[in-house]
C-alpha cells in the first residue's frame, strides 16, 4: 500500500511541478538553436503536412526513411482548411513540428520568427528558379517543393464530339482555337444547348460552394482578377500596397463565374451543399465536359470507380475572363507550398530536417516517391528530364510551362489576408449564385473585408 | 478520523485537483487575462487593455449578429421544446398501456452526439429542400429552423421525462377534488396540473436555455461555418481559428474577449436559475 | 360511455404512434441509406434501395477498412472507458474527502469545482489546448487526465450531495476497528455510493463518447482521432475522396452501441440523466 501511495504522490507532484514550471516563467522559452547540441543524434523529425490527399504517401516515406537512416519521421496532417490553426496550436508546444510549411509572403510575415534561414541548405542550392523561394533581407525562409498549375480541365473527347456536330453554331474546330473569353463563352453556351446530343448533364461540373469546399472560387479564381490588378499597379509584395484592393477586374470575375454557374450540371440554387469530390466525380463519370481545378485533381478523376475519361483526353485550358491580352495568357502556375525549418528547434534537429528534405528530393528512392506517389512536379535540378509525374495533368502543366509566347499567371493568392477572408468571399459567392446577393454587394464585400482583415 | 484522513490529501484530492487545475482553472485564469492582450500563442502576449472589447463592436462584424441569432434561437427553442415536451408528458401520463415503450422511443435521440445528429439532419433537410430546388444554405431561415427542428428532436424526450416525473408527483387527491368540483379537463390542466409542475417547468426552461445558448456541435455539423447561421459558440471558434494571417494575434485577443462575454452571459443565466429554483423551494 | 373511452384511447394510440414514427424516422433513414451505394445517397435520400442502388454490406466493409473507422472506434472506446473509470474512482474519493474534512481550503476547492460547471468550454478552449500540448497531454492517455479535470465539477458535486446524507457513525466505527481511510472508503463508502456512481458513470460516458471539440483540439484529426472527429472530418474534408455510403455505415455504427446500451440499461440511464438534469 505504501509503495502505491508513494507512486501516486510522486506522479501527482511531478504533474504539479511540470505544470508550475511552465507557468511560473512564461517568457523563458527554450533558447533557439543551441550550437553545442549540433552533434547529438536526432531520432525524431516532426512534419506538419498540408495536403490531406497525400497523407498516406508520407507514411510510406516515413517508413522507408526510418529503415534507411534510423530517423523517425512523424507526419501529422492538418484537415482541409485548418493548416494555419493547427500550426498555431502545435507551434507553441514542445511537440512543435521541425518541418512545416508557409504559403508565401503572408505566411512568412506571421511565422517569420519560426523560419530558419535555408540559404545554405543543399535543397536550396538545387532549386532551379531561385526567385520562387520566399526570401527576406538576403535570407531564404521558404523553399517551394512542388509546382502546380490550375485552369479549366476539359475532356477533349466531349469537345471533339461538339466540334464534329453538324449543326453547331460556332466556327471553332479545335480546343486550340479557344483563345479568349468570348470564344470560350460561345462554345460553352452552344455546348450547353446541345448537351443531350453530347450526352452530358451540363458543360461545367458543379460549382462547389459548400463551406470549406469553395476554395476553387474564393482562392483560385479570385487570383486571376487580383493578379491583373497587382500587375497594373506594380504592387510590391514586400511593401504595404497589397493591403488594400479595388477589385478593378471584378466584372471579369463575374463573367467567368456566371458562365460556370449558368452552364452547369447543377441548378445554381443548389450549389451550397456540393463538395469538390462530387464535382470531380461528375467530370470522371463523363457527366460534364469541363471543371476548374489543378493538376492535383488527376488522381481524383482517374481514381473514381466507373471512371469514363481516358487519361489522354484530360487537358488544360486557361481560365479566360475577357481581360486585355488574354490570348497570350496561360494557366495559373505557381505554388503555395514552401517548406520551412523551425528556427526554434535545436541545431541538430534542424540539420536532421534539412537532411531528410535533401534525401527526399535527391536520392533515387526519395525522387521515386516524389514523382510516382506524391506526383509532384519538383522544381529542383536533381530531377532529370524524364522524372516527372506520370499523370496527364502534370504533363499538361509542363506543356504550358514550355509554350512559346505564353505567359502563365503566378499564384498571388498567397497574399490573401486570411482563411476568414476566403470563407467570407465564398459565402458571398454562394449567395450571389442563389440570387440573394447582388454582384455589387459581392464586390463591396471583397474590397471591405480585405481591408478589414489586414487592419484588425 | 479527521486527523488520519487529512494526511491522505495527496491520494484523495490531489489527482483530481491537479487535473482540474491543468485543464480548467489555469486555462480559465489565463483566458481572462489574455482577453486584455494580443497573443499569437499563450506565452507571448502584449497588453492592450480594453481594446479587444471595443473591437467586438467595431472591427468585428460577426459578434453582434451571432449574439442576436443565439438569443432568437434560444427563445424559440425554449418555447417549442417545453410546450411539446409537456404535451407529450401529458399524453404519456394518461395511464395508457405501453407508455414505457413510447417513452423509450421519445428519449432515444437524446443519446446521440451533436456531430452525428447534425449530419443526420443535414441529409434529411437537404433531401426535403431538394424537392423545391434549393438547399439549406439558400436562406439563413432554413438553417435557423433546421437547427430548431434538430434541437426539438433531440431535447423533447429529455424534457418529457422530467415533466412526467413532475406530473406523477402531483398528489392524486388534487385531481380527484377537481373532478368532484366538476372541473373540465382544461380547467384541471390550468388550475391543478400546470401550477403543480412549475418546479419542472423551471428546471426544463433553464436546461433548454443553457443547452441552446451553448450549442456548438450541432450548429457546426448542420450549418457548416456559414456566417449567417453561426451561433455564438461557433463564432468564437471561428474567431480563434479562421482569422489566420498577419492579424492572428489581434483576432486571438478578440476571440478571447468574446469568450469572456459568453461566459458572463452563461454565468448570469445560471445565477438567475439558482435564485429561481431556491425561491420555488421556499414556496413549497 | 365505455366505447367512447375506447375510441378516445385508440385515437391517442394513433397519435402516439405517429409521433413515434417522426422520432424514429431520422435513424431509420440513415439505416436505409447505409445500404445504398455511394452516389445514390445525397441524390435521393428517402428512397428505399432497389436493385440498382442496393450495396449490401459493402458500405460497412469499406467504412471499416478505407475510412479507418475501426481505429477511431477503438480510440473512442479506450478514451471513454478509462476516462469514466478514472472520473468515478477519483472524484468519489475527492468528494468524500471534501465533505468529511471541513476547513476553508476544502470549501474553496469544492466551490471551484461547482463554479467550473457553469463555464462554457469556449472560455478555456484556446488556453487549455495550449497547456495540454505543453504538458504532452495530447495523446490518448493525456486526454483522460484532461477529461478528469473537466468532469470533476459535476461528478464531485453529485457525489458530495449523496455523501452528505451518509451518517458518519459507520465510518467512525471502521476507523476504530483500525481501518485506514483508503480501506474505509473502498470497503464501506464506495459500495454505498454505487447508485450515484452508476449515474455519474453514465453521464460522463455519454459526454465523452459524443464529445467533439475537445478531442479535435487536443488529439487532432490524425491517428488518435475519436469517432465524432472522424465523422466530422470525413463529411467535410474536401480533398480526399468522400464516400457517402461508407459514411452512412459509420453513422449507423456510431449510433448502434449507444442504442443497444440504452435498451439494456434504460432504467439507469433515464435515472442518471434526470439526476444530472435536476442538479446540473
Amino acid at each position: 500500500m505504501i509503495k502505491k501511495t508513494a507512486a501516486i504522490i510522486a506522479a501527482a507532484v511531478m504533474i504539479l511541478c511540470a505544470f508550475t514550471a511552465c507557468n511560473g516563467n512564461p517568457t523563458n522559452t527554450v533558447s533557439p538553436s543551441d550550437e553545442n547540441n549540433a552533434n547529438e543524434t536526432v531520432k525524431v523529425i516532426r512534419y506538419l503536412n498540408f495536403k490531406p490527399e497525400i497523407a498516406e504517401v508520407y507514411d510510406k516515406i516515413a517508413k522507408e526513411y526510418e529503415n534507411e537512416t534510423g530517423v523517425k519521421l512523424i507526419v501529422e496532417t492538418a484537415a482541409s482548411g485548418t493548416y494555419e490553426s493547427t500550426l498555431t496550436a502545435r507551434m507553441a508546444t514542445s511537440d512543435a513540428p521541425t518541418l512545416f510549411q508557409i504559403n508565401g509572403p503572408i505566411g512568412y510575415a506571421s511565422w517569420s520568427e519560426y523560419c530558419a534561414d535555408l540559404k545554405d541548405t543543399e535543397l536550396y542550392k538545387h532549386l532551379k528558379d531561385k526567385t520562387l523561394a520566399v526570401t527576406y533581407d538576403g535570407g531564404v525562409y521558404g523553399i517551394p517543393y512542388v509546382v502546380e498549375g490550375y485552369g479549366i480541365i476539359y475532356n477533349s473527347k466531349i469537345l471533339d464530339a461538339y466540334f464534329a456536330l453538324p449543326d453547331k453554331k460556332t466556327d471553332y474546330t479545335s480546343a486550340d482555337d479557344i483563345r479568349s473569353f468570348s470564344a470560350l463563352k460561345a462554345v460553352v453556351e452552344d455546348m450547353q444547348a446541345n448537351k443531350d446530343k453530347l450526352g452530358i448533364d451540363g458543360v461545367f461540373a458543379s460549382t462547389s460552394l459548400k463551406t470549406g469546399e469553395d476554395w476553387r472560387w474564393q482562392t483560385h479564381l479570385m487570383n486571376i482578377p487580383l493578379t491583373l490588378e497587382f500587375n497594373d499597379k506594380n504592387t510590391d509584395f514586400t511593401g504595404e500596397g497589397y493591403k488594400t484592393i479595388d477589385f478593378t477586374y471584378s466584372d471579369n470575375f463575374k463573367s467567368i463565374f456566371d458562365l460556370y454557374i449558368n452552364n452547369s450540371t447543377t441548378d445554381k440554387k443548389q450549389l451550397g451543399t456540393i463538395d469538390v469530390t462530387s464535382s470531380m466525380a461528375e467530370f470522371a463519370l463523363g457527366k460534364c465536359a469541363m471543371v476548374q481545378n489543378g493538376n492535383w485533381g488527376a488522381s481524383q478523376i482517374l481514381g473514381v470507380t466507373g471512371n469514363k475519361v481516358s487519361p489522354e483526353s484530360i487537358k488544360f485550358l486557361p481560365i479566360y475572363t475577357g481581360a486585355p491580352g488574354e490570348e497570350n495568357t496561360g494557366i495559373c502556375i505557381g505554388t503555395e507550398n514552401f517548406i520551412c525549418i523551425n528556427a526554434k528547434a535545436s541545431a541538430a534537429e534542424q540539420k536532421a530536417a534539412a537532411d531528410f528534405l535533401y534525401w527526399l528530393y535527391s536520392s533515387e528512392k526519395g525522387k521515386k516517391f516524389v514523382t510516382d506517389e506524391l506526383k509532384f512536379i519538383a522544381p529542383f535540378d536533381t530531377f532529370e528530364e524524364g522524372e516527372t509525374p506520370d499523370d496527364p495533368l502534370a504533363r499538361e502543366v509542363i506543356r504550358w510551362m514550355n509554350m512559346d509566347n505564353i505567359t502563365n499567371l503566378p499564384w498571388n493568392f498567397t497574399v490573401f489576408p486570411s482563411q476568414n477572408y476566403k470563407d467570407s468571399l465564398g459565402a458571398a459567392l454562394l449567395k450571389y449564385a442563389q440570387g440573394t446577393m447582388t454582384w455589387d454587394e459581392v464586390k463591396k464585400l471583397a474590397v471591405d473585408e480585405w481591408k478589414n482583415e489586414f487592419g484588425a | 478520523m479527521q486527523k488520519t484522513l487529512k494526511k491522505y490529501f495527496p491520494i484523495f484530492v490531489l489527482p483530481t485537483l491537479a487535473a482540474f487545475l491543468v485543464s480548467f482553472a489555469v486555462p480559465f485564469v489565463s483566458g481572462v487575462y489574455l482577453s486584455f492582450t494580443k497573443f499569437k500563442v499563450v506565452n507571448e502576449n502584449t497588453w492592450v487593455g480594453l481594446e479587444n472589447y471595443i473591437k467586438l463592436f467595431t472591427t468585428d462584424k460577426t459578434f453582434m449578429n451571432s449574439l442576436w441569432l443565439t438569443v432568437k434561437f434560444t427563445a424559440v427553442s425554449v418555447v417549442t421544446i417545453n410546450i411539446l415536451a409537456f404535451a407529450l408528458a401529458l399524453l404519456l401520463t394518461k395511464g395508457l398501456k405501453g407508455t414505457n415503450a413510447f417513452r423509450t422511443v421519445f428519449f432515444m435521440p437524446n443519446l446521440i452526439g451533436g456531430i452525428v445528429l447534425g449530419h443526420i439532419w443535414s441529409l434529411i433537410i437537404n433531401g426535403v429542400l431538394g424537392y423545391f430546388g434549393v438547399d439549406i444554405t439558400y436562406d439563413p431561415k432554413y438553417g435557423f429552423w433546421g437547427l430548431v427542428i434538430l434541437m426539438n428532436w433531440q431535447l423533447i424526450g429529455y424534457m418529457m421525462i422530467i415533466y412526467i416525473a413532475g406530473i406523477q408527483n402531483i398528489p392524486e387527491y388534487l385531481n380527484e377534488a377537481a373532478a368532484i368540483d366538476g372541473a373540465t379537463p382544461a380547467q384541471t390542466l390550468f388550475h391543478v396540473t400546470i401550477p403543480m409542475v412549475m418546479p419542472s417547468v423551471t428546471i426544463c426552461s433553464f436546461l433548454t436555455l443553457t443547452n441552446s445558448f451553448k450549442l456548438f456541435d450541432q450548429n457546426l455539423a448542420l450549418n457548416g461555418k456559414s456566417p449567417d447561421t453561426s451561433l455564438l459558440a461557433l463564432d468564437i471558434y471561428k474567431t480563434f481559428y479562421d482569422h489566420t494571417g498577419l492579424q492572428l494575434a489581434s483576432w486571438h485577443g478578440i476571440g478571447q474577449a468574446k469568450a469572456v462575454i459568453f461566459f458572463l452571459i452563461v454565468a448570469l443565466i445560471a445565477f438567475i436559475q439558482l435564485r429561481a429554483t431556491s425561491q420555488k423551494e421556499v414556496e413549497h | 360511455m365505455k366505447s367512447r373511452r375506447a375510441f378516445k384511447e385508440s385515437l391517442l394510440y394513433i397519435l402516439l404512434f405517429i409521433i413515434s414514427v417522426v422520432f424514429l424516422a431520422p435513424i431509420v433513414i440513415i439505416l436505409i441509406n447505409s445500404f445504398k451505394s455511394n452516389f445514390h445517397i445525397s441524390q435521393s435520400p428517402f428512397s428505399l434501395p432497389n436493385v440498382e442502388t442496393f450495396a449490401g454490406i459493402q458500405n460497412f466493409i469499406k467504412g471499416f477498412t478505407q475510412a479507418d473507422f475501426s481505429r477511431a472506434f477503438a480510440n473512442s472506446a479506450f478514451i471513454t472507458v478509462f476516462s469514466v473509470a478514472g472520473i468515478v474512482l477519483l472524484t468519489s474519493m475527492t468528494a468524500w474527502y471534501l465533505v468529511r474534512i471541513k476547513n476553508r481550503f476544502t470549501k474553496l476547492i469544492y466551490y471551484l469545482f461547482v463554479f467550473s460547471m457553469i463555464v462554457p468550454f469556449q472560455m478555456v478552449m484556446y488556453t487549455m489546448t495550449y497547456y495540454a500540448f505543453e504538458l504532452n497531454l495530447n495523446n490518448r492517455l493525456g486526454i483522460i487526465f484532461i477529461y478528469l479535470g473537466f468532469g470533476a465539477g459535476l461528478s464531485v458535486f453529485m457525489f458530495s450531495g449523496f455523501i452528505k446524507s451518509i451518517p458518519t457513525e459507520i465510518e467512525e466505527a471502521a476507523v476504530i476497528d483500525g481501518c485506514s481511510p483508503l480501506k474505509t472508503f473502498f470497503l464501506i463508502i464506495f459500495p454505498i455510493l454505487k447508485p450515484t456512481a452508476i449515474t455519474v458513470a453514465i453521464l460522463n460516458a455519454m459526454w465523452v463518447w459524443n464529445d467533439y471539440l475537445l478531442p479535435y483540439l487536443v488529439l487532432g484529426s490524425g491517428s488518435n482521432r475519436t469517432l465524432p472527429v472522424a465523422i466530422q472530418m470525413a463529411l467535410t474534408g474536401g480533398y480526399g475522396n468522400k464516400d457517402m455510403g461508407a459514411l452512412m455505415a459509420m453513422l449507423v455504427l456510431t449510433i448502434l452501441p449507444i442504442i443497444v446500451f440504452y435498451l439494456f440499461c434504460q432504467k439507469y440511464i433515464i435515472r442518471g440523466v434526470l439526476a444530472g438534469a435536476v442538479k446540473g
